[in-house]
């Protein structure tokens, strides 16, 4: 893959908007069984606006982004190489049902060890005022050619 | 609310996790990950794998989950990183048991960090896994 891509920092993916149902279809996958993440009323008295996403909810999001970089061709990343190397959330909030998020990737790294490329990436997310929500940053790991 | 008194080495939860073929799916609807490593073993077996994997951020996911719980509101939840380090294999009869320990490493100003102890087949699968999280 192209180092050069380091620094690089790719245009607003389309917004994405957080429906409720998708909020509980999330929690039930991830074994989140509170009633805040499935129950309005619940997340309102809690001092929520509507249910409330679990803490790796803003992978959905982040996801939009990265296909731009793997689609990228001045990065040349073969994602049929690609291995998820670590993960992070950086939150100023959980995700509510109802947000509209904006994701934008910025390049953070790009390195090489023993054959193979580690790329980092930082997704901030914003909602409708702009506002941050979570910051969502991964390395990708791209296996070198045998 | 009251703030919560921990020290160093509590350990704050605890859970084990039942992950079926049917979990693998739910994820991958509920995620849009459809990478078929995660559902047809045939394919894994190709692409030179033991078998099917979990999704890691499934089990990044759940293993949040018993902190989250703990703390009542995923709110208090600052900052979650990990490390993927082993894969979870997913037997198509048996599924896979992950166990999520998690332990108090730091208390400071901020709140706390929650170090995770996540383990499958008696091997840990996740490296630095850590949640920094307020106990206000």
């Amino acid at each position: 893959m192209n180092p050069e891509i380091a620094g690089r920092k790719y245009p607003p993916a389309a917004p994405y908007l957080v429906g409720r149902e998708k909020v509980r279809e999330f929690a039930r996958a991830v074994f989140a069984e509170n009633p805040i993440n499935h129950d309005a009323d619940a997340a309102r008295r809690a001092g929520y606006a509507d249910v409330v996403a679990p803490p790796t909810f803003p992978i959905v999001v982040q996801e939009r982004t990265l296909a731009q970089l793997l689609a990228d061709p001045e990065a040349g990343i073969d994602f049929t190489r690609v291995v998820h190397g670590d993960q992070r959330f950086t939150y100023s909030r959980p995700i509510v049902a109802g947000d509209e998020l904006t994701a934008t990737l910025t390049v953070t790294s790009v390195k090489s060890l023993g054959g193979h490329s580690m790329v980092t990436s930082e997704s901030s997310i914003v909602d409708a005022t702009g506002a941050h929500v979570v910051t969502a940053t991964s390395t990708l790991v791209v296996r070198g050619e045998e | 609310m009251m703030a919560r008194s921990v020290s160093v080495g509590d350990v704050v939860a605890e859970r084990e996790f039942h992950l079926t073929r049917d979990s693998l799916v739910r994820y991958a609807g509920a995620s849009g990950d459809f990478n078929p490593i995660h559902y047809r073993d045939d394919f894994a077996h190709e692409v030179g794998l033991p078998g099917v994997l979990a999704h890691g951020m499934l089990t990044m996911g759940i293993a949040a989950q018993p902190v989250v719980d703990w703390l009542g509101d995923p709110g208090k939840v600052l900052d979650y990183q990990v490390r993927f380090t082993r894969p979870v294999l997913v037997d198509a009869t048996n599924g896979a048991i992950v166990r999520v320990v998690a332990k108090v490493g730091v208390v400071d100003d901020v709140g706390a960090r929650i170090d995770l102890t996540v383990t499958f087949a008696d091997e840990t699968v996740l490296g630095k896994a850590q949640l920094r999280v307020s106990l206000d």
